[in-house]
């Protein structure tokens, strides 16, 4: 049914149409007529946070928790360079996003107006796509297909952005129920042929290993639950990239823990000795990969991917399949139960006793402490008393994220939120305010360093103002702890610059924003300090002193290959010098 | 032990030793942008632009084709290629120098300057490589020449000594011989 509206009004009405419940924003000038139109209406909710980043998180956040597309409003020039940092954050970590810009009236567009920028090209590499909308009959066309394109395929942010003028035009809007796009059509059906080559492989590994990642999460839970089914079903090992947590459950055993560069033993030296690498939704990120010419040598691989440009990109496989994670996993598991051959019971159990051998070696393991809280036994005990809780986890990016992502154990997808790709400080909180949003009743945990909480705390307020009962669990050790790490590693242990001297007392900050704030340093505490962040009904600011010294392990060096990870023992038993694991080669690297 | 590592576009060096000249042709949707997205995705990933021509192809369908030289490791190549498929306005992209029957012709107008014996000697240069004259003084001529793009260096190379001023190159248009489509 076509109606008569505003170009404003056109830009709500179709937020209604694709379902969307909120939307994260931050008013301006130049979207004053979308705020107009979102006035007096109550379907779509606005969420109004502190700073434009903070809505881009915020949306990546309630998409990654629910599957659905987050959308932010943000005014023209200042609200859309805000916002390019979230942008890029979810185009690295496959988050599908729609982005809708203010813009300066069309007339007014190049000559250099009070908060113009030229927001198509700026985020034109940090984007799937983006448009300029220069006519209000392309409008409602651009609105859906915006929907279409972030959440189709590989899904990422898409930028829509809307000149006053047009904001204010009126033309006719439509919904159309089917929307297709000329050319954008991404393939979900995997090559029947490519898979049951797959398949005959797999049944002829002898040492095989299944390597998952973000892309079983964005293909949906049933792409989980035939992940599962088929892991069951050939009874190999599995290991998972940090964005894929979750979509495995922790607690199988034949999980072998996340994988790459803080991983745990056993995953990355059952990456580096298998025969056969089933690659499921990752991308061969070099935090997975180390060094690139000694990766998992004696393998073949298979990989399959939604995107055709990752495959072959990093590393070369032996068989790519291109395909939606679920689509391929349901005829694997087909193809799997009517195949009669069987790999060979015998090596596969020897396989089995190898990855067990290198996993006694228990790899994430620590010295506890009485005296002083580790950082590790701090997220242990925070896993140990949520876990029967229906419990989301966000974080920050540093050391603190790459403890959480060790010890607490995930059992479902979408219930871990972090910025994996772009490594983004100050991600945790505005996500943990977006999970919030989707899931009112649930516990929601960001667990952050002194550091990065600092990069969006204002977004504090938001949560008071929407009653978001986030808790924000800070393992405070005064140090941005992985800059400090690396320069222990490469720089002589000569800290430049990653001490933070003066930080607030997160305590009195929490009470000035109206959340609860607690401290705790003291291990016997620890437990009960815990429940009093959950059982409060309101958000808390939970300042955790831990260990300062305590580094993250184990570590593959950068410049390293899987099979020489750095284990926390060689550094405290035989007195390894950390200033002397990386090489001049690996030195240059990130 | 030796081992056999698998390459991987990132880790050999473009142009390294086995860099190849490949010419691609990417069939866009004729929308604002879609250049810079091309030519941005070049710049963003630190692939080789040898020659770029864009222009629109089909006025109906608002269709342009982009015609790309660009050069890099086979593996590189097939990112390029990857990479231009996943561009939203983008319907296909084809490696004409791996299809091996496509044809290249590229315009070049070149301007040289000379009198005497220069003169003589140019016009008969060009009567060899087919150029015509299409601007003349009593000092210099502006030839265009049209052909593969090995054959236009070689006609500017030939016009260097004789007394080139300079030089202005269309790029590369390809096209796919024989009746089907590219």
């Amino acid at each position: 049914m076509t109606k008569h509206m505003t170009g404003a009004e056109m830009i709500v009405e179709a937020l209604k149409d694709q379902g969307v419940e909120y939307v994260f924003g931050y008013p301006g000038g130049a979207v004053l007529p979308i705020y107009d139109a979102l006035f007096g209406q109550n379907q779509v909710r606005h969420v109004l946070v502190r700073q434009e980043g903070g809505a881009g998180h915020a949306a990546e956040g309630y998409a990654r928790s629910t599957g659905k597309v987050g959308v932010l409003l943000v005014t023209s020039g200042p609200g859309a360079t805000n916002a390019i940092t979230a942008l890029t954050d979810a185009l690295m970590d496959s988050i599908p996003l729609v982005c809708i810009t203010g813009q300066v009236p069309t007339h007014l567009i190049g000559s250099d107006a009070f908060q113009e920028c030229d927001t198509t090209g700026i985020t034109r590499n940090c984007t799937k796509h983006n448009y300029l909308v220069r006519r209000i009959e392309d409008l409602p066309r651009v609105l859906h297909e915006a929907f279409y394109v972030a959440s189709q395929g590989r899904p990422g942010p898409v930028v829509i952005d809307v000149p006053k003028d047009i904001q204010f035009a009126s033309g006719a809007y439509h919904f159309p129920r089917n929307i297709q796009h000329k050319t954008y059509r991404p393939k979900l059906k995997g090559d029947q042929d490519k898979i049951k080559h797959a398949i005959e492989m797999m049944t002829k590994a002898k040492r095989p290993v299944f390597y998952t990642g973000g892309g079983i999460v964005n293909s949906g839970p049933n792409a989980a639950m035939l992940l599962r089914e088929l892991v069951k079903l050939t009874g190999f090992p599995i290991t998972s990239t940090l964005m894929g947590l979750g979509a495995y459950p922790a607690s199988d055993k034949q999980w072998l823990g996340m994988l790459g560069m803080h991983g745990s033993f056993e995953a990355n030296n059952a990456m580096h000795d298998c025969d056969l690498m089933i690659c499921l939704g990752a991308r061969f990120d070099d935090r997975i990969t180390g060094r690139l010419d000694a990766f998992a040598p004696h393998s073949k691989k298979i990989h399959v991917d939604i995107d055709p440009s990752s495959i072959n990109k990093n590393v070369k496989v032996d068989l790519g399949i291109i395909g939606d994670c679920a689509h391929v996993l349901e005829d694997m598991v087909r193809l799997w139960r009517a195949e009669a051959a069987r790999p060979d019971a015998s090596a596969l159990a020897e396989w089995w006793k190898k990855i067990n051998h290198w996993r006694d070696r228990n790899s994430f393991g620590f010295r506890n402490s009485r005296e002083i809280i580790k950082p590790q036994h701090a997220i242990q005990r925070l896993y140990e008393l949520t876990k029967d809780r229906d419990t989301y986890i966000t974080t920050e990016v540093g050391q603190h994220q790459m403890w959480a992502a060790q010890h607490y154990k995930f059992e479902a997808p979408n219930r871990w939120m972090t910025s994996g790709g772009l490594g983004t400080m100050g991600y945790g909180l505005p996500a943990a305010i977006g999970v919030q949003m989707a899931h009112p009743k649930a516990l929601v945990v960001d667990i952050a360093g002194e550091a990065s909480i600092l990069m969006n705390i204002q977004e504090m307020s938001t949560a008071i103002q929407y009653r978001l009962p986030v808790k924000i669990f800070i393992l405070n050790n005064q140090y941005m702890g992985m800059v400090r790490q690396w320069q222990e590693l490469l720089h002589g242990g000569r800290y430049s610059e990653s001490y933070t001297d003066s930080l607030p007392d997160f305590v009195k900050l929490a009470e000035a924003y109206g959340a609860h704030g607690m401290r705790c340093s003291d291990p016997a505490q620890l437990d009960a300090a815990i429940m009093e962040m959950i059982e409060t009904p309101r958000p808390v600011i939970f300042d955790c002193l831990v260990d300062q010294k305590e580094n993250c392990f184990p570590m593959i060096p950068s410049g390293k290959a899987h099979n020489e990870m750095l284990l926390a023992e060689l550094e405290d038993d035989a007195g390894v010098e950390l200033g002397n694991v990386i090489d001049e080669r690996g030195k240059m690297l990130v | 032990m030796t081992k056999a590592y698998p390459p991987s576009p990132y880790s050999s060096p473009i142009g390294k030793h086995n860099a190849e000249s490949h010419t691609l042709s990417v069939l866009v949707d004729n929308e604002p942008g879609v250049l810079a997205r091309v030519v941005g995705l070049f710049s963003a990933r630190s692939f080789n632009i040898e020659s770029l021509t864009v222009a629109e192809v089909a006025h109906e369908n608002h269709l342009s084709r982009i015609t790309i030289a660009t050069s890099g490791t086979p593996e590189v190549i097939e990112q390029v290629r990857h990479q231009l498929e996943r561009l939203v306005p983008v319907h296909s992209v084809t490696d004409l120098t791996l299809a091996a029957r496509a044809i290249e012709r590229e315009l070049a107008m070149v301007k040289v300057r000379g009198k005497g014996d220069a003169r003589v000697e140019a016009l008969q240069l060009a009567e060899a490589f087919r150029a015509k004259v299409i601007d003349a003084t009593t000092e210099s001529f502006i030839f265009e020449i049209t052909g593969a793009p090995r054959k236009n260096d070689d006609f500017v190379d030939l016009m260097r000594p004789i007394g080139l001023v300079e030089v202005s190159r269309t790029g590369i248009a390809a096209i796919s011989r024989g009746p089907e489509p590219i």
